[in-house]
């Protein structure tokens, strides 16, 4: 016994650093699962005369994606959000994240915008209130605008069918 | 030289080269060029010193020059600028960034281990110590026999 116990120590050691070196250090837990989404109202992308706040979205399942035309991973998940924009399965809505050179616009003409409404941060400062530390992050919202999820980084048919679709049933949506 | 000699001098070159880059590292720039209302640029870098970069993970927000940093940093400045105290400001940020953001994190029960463990490893190996002193202590020297006194009088002898 006494002669395997620097083994056992060892390999419980790897072990620990074995999780360690799997676990993404970009995939911060939000402050904000469980808690009512940040209040903000901000005009939309090509009508600036219109505006977006999530009480809009009261009693709705919804999305919130934040992201930018200069974000390329955005780009990576925008046939996803497509998708499911195109199946009704839930409203998306895109947080036009820091868009100093206002691309938003003409970018989602060509390429077809999976967003309900695209509400602009122009300075950052509803990213901020979010806890958003780069694009694309999405939360999900429920009915009674508290945050259920967050998924940082772009959502791949991997992540919506394992962390989105378990989220959106146990929601009842 | 005598091989001995070479290891620390060696060492003292690269501690040479290693440490004023170090110091370099640590100094916090990129909080400092805006600066127009000194006072509150040196709370800011005091505080931010302590805080983390959402973006760069091991930089601090003081020193970073990612632009979410900046953002933040102008966030504070607004927020000190307001009045508002140091603790209302890492409030601010933990309430959105989570303890994250704090380099020191809160003593509270999922830090617990966290801070603890160190003085519980502590124990663990002082009490092993202990033990294994008692155990030397305490155990019982045999006495010698006749043919061991004989050996260890001809080991003394021969020296």
């Amino acid at each position: 016994m006494k002669r395997w116990l620097p083994l056992v120590l060892f390999v419980v050691l790897v072990g620990f650093f074995a999780k360690g070196l799997f676990l993404n250090p970009r995939e911060v837990p939000s402050p904000f699962i469980g808690r009512n989404a940040p209040a903000f109202t901000l005009p939309l992308v090509g009508d600036a005369n219109a505006a977006f706040s999530p009480a809009d979205m009261k009693g709705k399942t919804w999305m919130l994606n934040v992201w930018a035309p200069w974000c390329v991973s955005c780009r990576q998940e925008h046939p996803l959000l497509m998708q499911i924009a195109q199946s009704g399965r839930i409203p998306i809505v895109g947080l036009n994240w820091k868009d100093k050179d206002r691309e938003a616009a003409p970018l989602l003409a060509r390429t077809g915008s999976p967003y309900v409404a695209v509400p602009e941060d122009l300075d950052g400062r509803v990213g901020i209130d979010y806890g958003v530390t780069g694009t694309p992050e999405t939360y999900l919202i429920d009915q009674a605008g508290i945050v259920r999820l967050k998924h940082i980084g772009p959502i791949s048919p991997e992540v919506w069918k394992t962390k989105f679709e378990p989220k959106l049933k146990e929601l009842g949506a | 030289m005598k091989p001995g000699r070479i290891k620390p001098i060696l060492l003292t070159i690269l501690l040479a080269i290693c440490l004023p880059a170090l110091a370099n590292e640590a100094a916090p720039k990129a909080a400092l060029p805006n600066a127009d209302d000194p006072v509150i640029e040196q709370r800011l870098v005091k505080l931010a010193e302590d805080l983390r970069c959402l973006v760069c993970q091991n930089e601090s927000l003081a020193g970073s020059h990612a632009a979410l940093a900046e953002d933040l940093r102008r966030e504070i400045r607004t927020l000190m600028k307001a009045g508002k105290s140091d603790k209302q400001v890492i409030a601010y940020l933990t309430e959105r960034y989570g303890d994250f953001v704090l380099y020191r994190p809160p003593f509270k029960p999922v830090t617990w281990l966290l801070w603890l463990g160190p003085v519980l490893f502590l124990g663990i190996g002082g009490g092993a110590w202990v033990m294994t002193l008692r155990r030397r202590r305490d155990a019982p020297t045999a006495p010698l026999d006749a043919k061991k006194r004989a050996a260890a009088a001809y080991l003394l002898e021969e020296k």
